[in-house]
C-alpha cells in the first residue's frame, strides 16, 4: 500500500521555507531582498512558533549575512541563509571566503536582474556573476525543483568527498512567488536523508582549538589550496549524481546534472536554464507534432558544469541554440553559451550553435519566441555554419 | 578581579613567534585581554596587523579557536560563530559555555567595521568586541582612519604647503557603541593594565554585547621609540587625550581622573607624526587640539555626574 502524496499549491519560496524547517539547520543569518523576502517571512512564523530549533539571526547586511554564515559554520553548525540580486553582489566577496574555507553552506538565490537601473524581476545575471565563487550552483525550473534542490543541496555540500558551499537557484517571481504544484516529503524521510551534520575542525572544540582563514605568505600554499578546491569540484558531480540517486528512492522523482526531452533522436536541440525550459517544452510539443525533430536540454548543474555529458547529448545534433538570461558584455555570447562552445571545442564534429540572450529584467518569453529559434536553426543547419552568432529574443530593436 | 600574581599564572592565550614590531602595542593589549578571559573561549579578529602577524600559514600563536575571514565583518563573523554556540547548546551538541571575543583595529572598525559592529551590538549577541586602536590603517601603511586625531601625519594625510596632516578631529566611537541600548562600553589602555583587566572581566559576566576600546600605540605609524610605547599609552590617559571610562547600562563613569591634568602637548611632542605641529605656524593647531581634548573631557565629566 502506498502512502498518499501529501501535494501542496504553494509558491516556490513557501515550499523552500518549507524545506528548511523541515532540514531544520542550526542557524540562519539573513537579510530581506525582493524576491526572496517571503522565504525568511515564511520561515520566521516557524521560528516564531517554536518548531525549528534554528537560530535565525536578522542581520544588518547581506555581507553579514554570510559573515556570520561562515562563522556559524566554521563553528560546527548546520547553516543555511537565502538572498537575491544585490543582496548576492553585496556578499560577493564572503562567498570566495565561504568556498574557501570548505563551509557547506545552502543558500538559496532568486534569480534577480542586477542594477542599474534597478529591476527586481528575473533574469541570471546575479549567480552568473559569482560562477567563479567556488560555489556548487544547482537550476531549478519550477518550485518542486526547488524544494528538492534545497533538500538535496544539504546533503551534497555536507558530503565529505565535498565540503562545498551549493546555491539553490530559481527565477524570481515567475518561480519564487507563483503558486505551483509541489509535492512535499514526510518530515522523517527528510530528517533521515540529510542526517546528522558533521562539523569538520569546529572552532567549538575546546580540546582541538583551530585557526580558521590564516595569512598565506607569498612562499605559501594559496595555489595548491585553489588548485585543491578544483579537484573537489569535480568530484562533487559524481556525488551529485549520486545524491539524485538518493533521492529518486525517497521521492520518485529524478535528477542528474541536465533533463533531456526528446534529445535522442533531435536534429535541432535548445539548451535552457530555468523557468523558460517550461515554455520550451510546450514549443518543442508543438514543432514535433509538425515533424520538426527537436529537443530540450535543460541544464540543473551549472558548477561544476558537465562538460563531457553535455558535448556527449549534443554531438548527434545539427544544431544547437544554447539560452542565456544574462551577458558578460564584452564578450562572446552568455555564459551558458560559452561553456558549451568549450564542451563543444573537442569534439570532432560539432554542430552549429547560436546563442540566444534573452529574458534580461524580467522580459517575457513565448512559445513564438521557441519557434523562430528552432527556424534559425534549420537555416543554420543547412548551411553548415561554424561562426559563433550571438542575437537576442524579444528585445526591442 | 584578578592580580598580577594570579594573572602571571595564567597560561598565555597569544604565544610568542608571531611577526608583529617589537614596541607594537596590539600585542601588549591582546596579552592581557586573553589573560584576563574565561575559557572556553572563541576569538575572531578583523584583517590588520594583528591578523597577517600571528596567524602566518602554518603556524598560528593562538591558544584557542580563532577565525578571520574579512576585514569589515569580524563583529558579524562572531555573531554567527555565538549564534551556532546557543544553537548547539540548546540541541545538546556542545557541553561546556564557551565565550567569545572579536579583534579589530580601528580601521576595521571605525570606518569600515562600523556596520557590523553596530549590528552584533544591536542585536544583543553575547560577545565582547575589543578595538585595538592605533589611529590609523597601519598594516597597509599607515593611511588615516576616522580615528586618527587632527594635525597627525599619515601617508593619505601627508604634512605639505597646503595641509598640515589631517583635517579634523576624530569619531568618537566609544560614544557610538555606548549609544546602543543594553551594552557594557568601556575605554581602556595598555598603560593601566589592572582596570583594563576588570573591564575585560566585566565584559565576560555581562550578559549582552559589549566594547571596550583599548589604545595600542604603533612605534611605526606614531614614530615613537619602541620602548616607550607603553609610556606613551600612559601619557595619552594623563593628558585626556583617552580617558578612561565605563557605561554600564547607559550610565557613564570615569574610571582615572589624573592628579595633575598634562597638556597635551606632553603626548603630542614624544611623537614623530606630530613633529610638524610644534613648527612656529602651527601653534594655532596644537590649541585646536588642546581645545578638542578639554571639550570632550569635560563632556565626559557632565556625563559621569548625571
Amino acid at each position: 500500500m502506498t502512502a498518499r502524496k501529501k501535494v501542496a499549491a504553494i509558491t516556490a519560496n513557501v515550499a523552500c521555507a518549507y524545506a528548511m524547517r523541515q532540514i531544520n539547520p542550526d542557524v540562519v543569518p539573513a537579510y530581506p531582498i525582493t524576491p526572496q523576502t517571503t522565504i525568511m517571512e515564511e520561515f520566521s512564523t516557524y521560528v516564531a512558533d517554536g518548531i525549528v530549533n534554528t537560530r535565525l539571526v536578522r542581520v544588518e547586511s547581506e555581507h553579514s549575512a554570510m559573515s556570520a554564515a561562515i562563522g556559524a559554520s566554521a563553528a560546527g553548525a548546520r547553516v543555511m541563509t537565502a538572498t537575491s540580486s544585490q543582496g548576492l553582489a553585496l556578499m560577493w566577496e564572503m562567498l570566495y571566503i565561504a568556498s574557501a574555507l570548505r563551509l557547506p553552506i545552502v543558500m538559496q538565490n532568486v534569480n534577480r536582474a542586477l542594477s542599474a537601473p534597478i529591476n527586481i524581476h528575473c533574469d541570471h545575471s546575479d549567480s552568473m556573476g559569482a560562477r567563479d565563487s567556488g560555489w556548487i550552483q544547482l537550476f531549478s525550473e519550477n518550485a518542486q525543483e526547488a524544494y528538492d534542490n534545497t533538500i538535496q543541496a544539504v546533503k551534497i555540500a555536507e558530503d565529505m568527498r565535498v565540503r562545498l558551499p551549493a546555491m539553490v537557484l530559481y527565477d524570481g517571481f515567475i518561480v519564487s512567488h507563483a503558486i505551483d504544484r509541489v509535492e512535499l516529503l514526510d518530515d522523517q524521510v527528510v530528517k533521515d536523508f540529510v542526517g546528522e551534520f558533521k562539523p569538520v575542525y569546529p572552532l567549538l572544540d575546546e580540546e582541538n582549538p583551530v585557526t580558521v582563514g590564516p595569512f598565506d605568505s607569498l612562499n605559501g600554499y594559496y595555489f595548491e589550496f585553489r588548485r585543491m578546491q578544483e579537484e573537489v569540484m569535480k568530484r562533487a558531480k559524481g556525488v551529485i549524481v549520486k545524491v539524485g540517486e538518493d533521492f529518486r528512492r525517497i521521492s520518485g522523482r529524478s535528477y542528474g546534472l541536465f533533463e533531456s526531452y526528446q534529445t535522442e533522436d533531435a536534429n535541432y536541440i535548445l539548451i535552457v536554464i530555468g523557468s523558460a525550459a517550461g515554455t520550451a517544452r510546450v514549443a518543442i510539443d508543438s514543432l514535433r507534432q509538425q515533424g520538426i525533430k527537436v529537443g530540450l536540454l535543460k541544464l540543473r548543474v551549472f558548477r561544476p558544469f558537465p562538460f563531457e555529458e553535455i558535448a556527449k547529448t549534443l554531438s548527434s545534433a545539427k544544431a544547437v541554440a544554447v539560452l542565456d538570461r544574462s551577458l558578460s558584455p564584452g564578450s562572446q555570447g552568455g555564459p551558458v553559451f560559452q561553456e558549451v562552445c568549450s564542451a563543444l571545442y573537442s569534439l570532432e564534429s560539432r554542430p552549429a550553435i547560436v546563442n540566444y540572450i534573452y529574458g534580461l529584467g524580467g522580459r517575457d518569453i513565448e512559445p513564438a519566441h521557441f519557434f523562430k529559434v528552432v527556424a534559425d536553426l534549420e537555416d543554420l543547419a543547412e548551411q553548415g555554419s561554424k561562426e559563433s552568432i550571438v542575437k537576442y529574443l524579444n528585445l526591442r530593436e | 578581579m584578578a592580580n598580577l600574581k594570579d594573572l602571571s599564572k595564567k597560561r598565555e592565550g597569544l604565544v610568542g613567534g608571531h611577526r608583529l614590531c617589537a614596541g607594537c602595542g596590539e600585542g601588549i593589549a591582546v596579552r592581557q585581554v586573553l589573560l584576563a578571559a574565561p575559557r572556553p573561549l572563541v576569538c575572531a579578529v578583523a584583517t590588520g596587523c594583528l591578523e597577517v602577524s600571528t596567524t602566518v600559514y602554518p603556524y598560528t600563536s593562538w591558544n584557542c579557536s580563532l577565525i578571520h575571514t574579512a576585514f569589515e565583518n569580524a563583529a558579524a563573523t562572531l555573531s554567527g560563530v555565538e549564534t551556532a554556540f546557543e544553537a548547539l547548546k540548546a540541541r545538546g551538541k556542545v557541553e561546556k559555555d564557551f565565550h567569545f571575543i572579536a579583534f579589530g583595529g580601528d580601521g576595521g572598525t571605525y570606518d569600515i567595521g562600523l556596520q557590523a559592529l553596530s549590528g552584533a551590538l544591536e542585536r544583543g549577541h553575547r560577545l565582547l568586541y575589543v578595538c585595538l586602536d592605533n589611529g590609523a590603517y597601519m598594516n597597509t601603511g599607515i593611511q588615516r582612519s576616522g580615528a586618527t586625531p587632527l594635525g597627525a601625519w599619515t601617508t593619505t594625510t601627508p604634512v605639505g604647503k597646503k595641509e598640515p596632516g589631517k583635517l579634523g578631529w576624530r569619531k568618537n566611537l566609544t560614544a557610538i557603541a555606548a549609544a546602543h541600548n543594553g551594552t557594557y562600553v568601556a575605554q581602556a589602555s595598555i598603560s593601566h593594565w589592572k582596570d583594563l583587566t576588570q573591564k575585560v572581566e566585566k565584559a565576560m559576566a555581562f550578559d549582552g554585547p559589549s566594547f571596550i576600546n583599548v589604545l595600542t600605540p604603533c612605534p611605526r605609524g606614531w614614530r615613537t621609540k619602541e620602548a616607550q610605547t607603553v609610556r606613551i599609552a600612559r601619557l595619552a590617559v594623563e593628558t585626556c587625550y583617552w580617558p578612561l571610562f565605563e557605561v554600564e547600562n547607559g550610565k557613564w563613569q570615569v574610571n582615572f581622573q589624573p592628579r595633575e591634568k598634562k597638556p597635551v602637548e606632553e603626548w603630542l611632542k614624544l611623537q614623530g607624526r606630530f613633529k610638524h605641529l610644534f613648527k612656529e605656524e602651527n601653534q594655532p593647531l596644537r590649541e585646536k587640539i588642546q581645545n578638542y581634548v578639554d571639550a570632550e573631557w569635560e563632556k565626559l565629566l557632565a556625563l559621569s555626574s548625571l
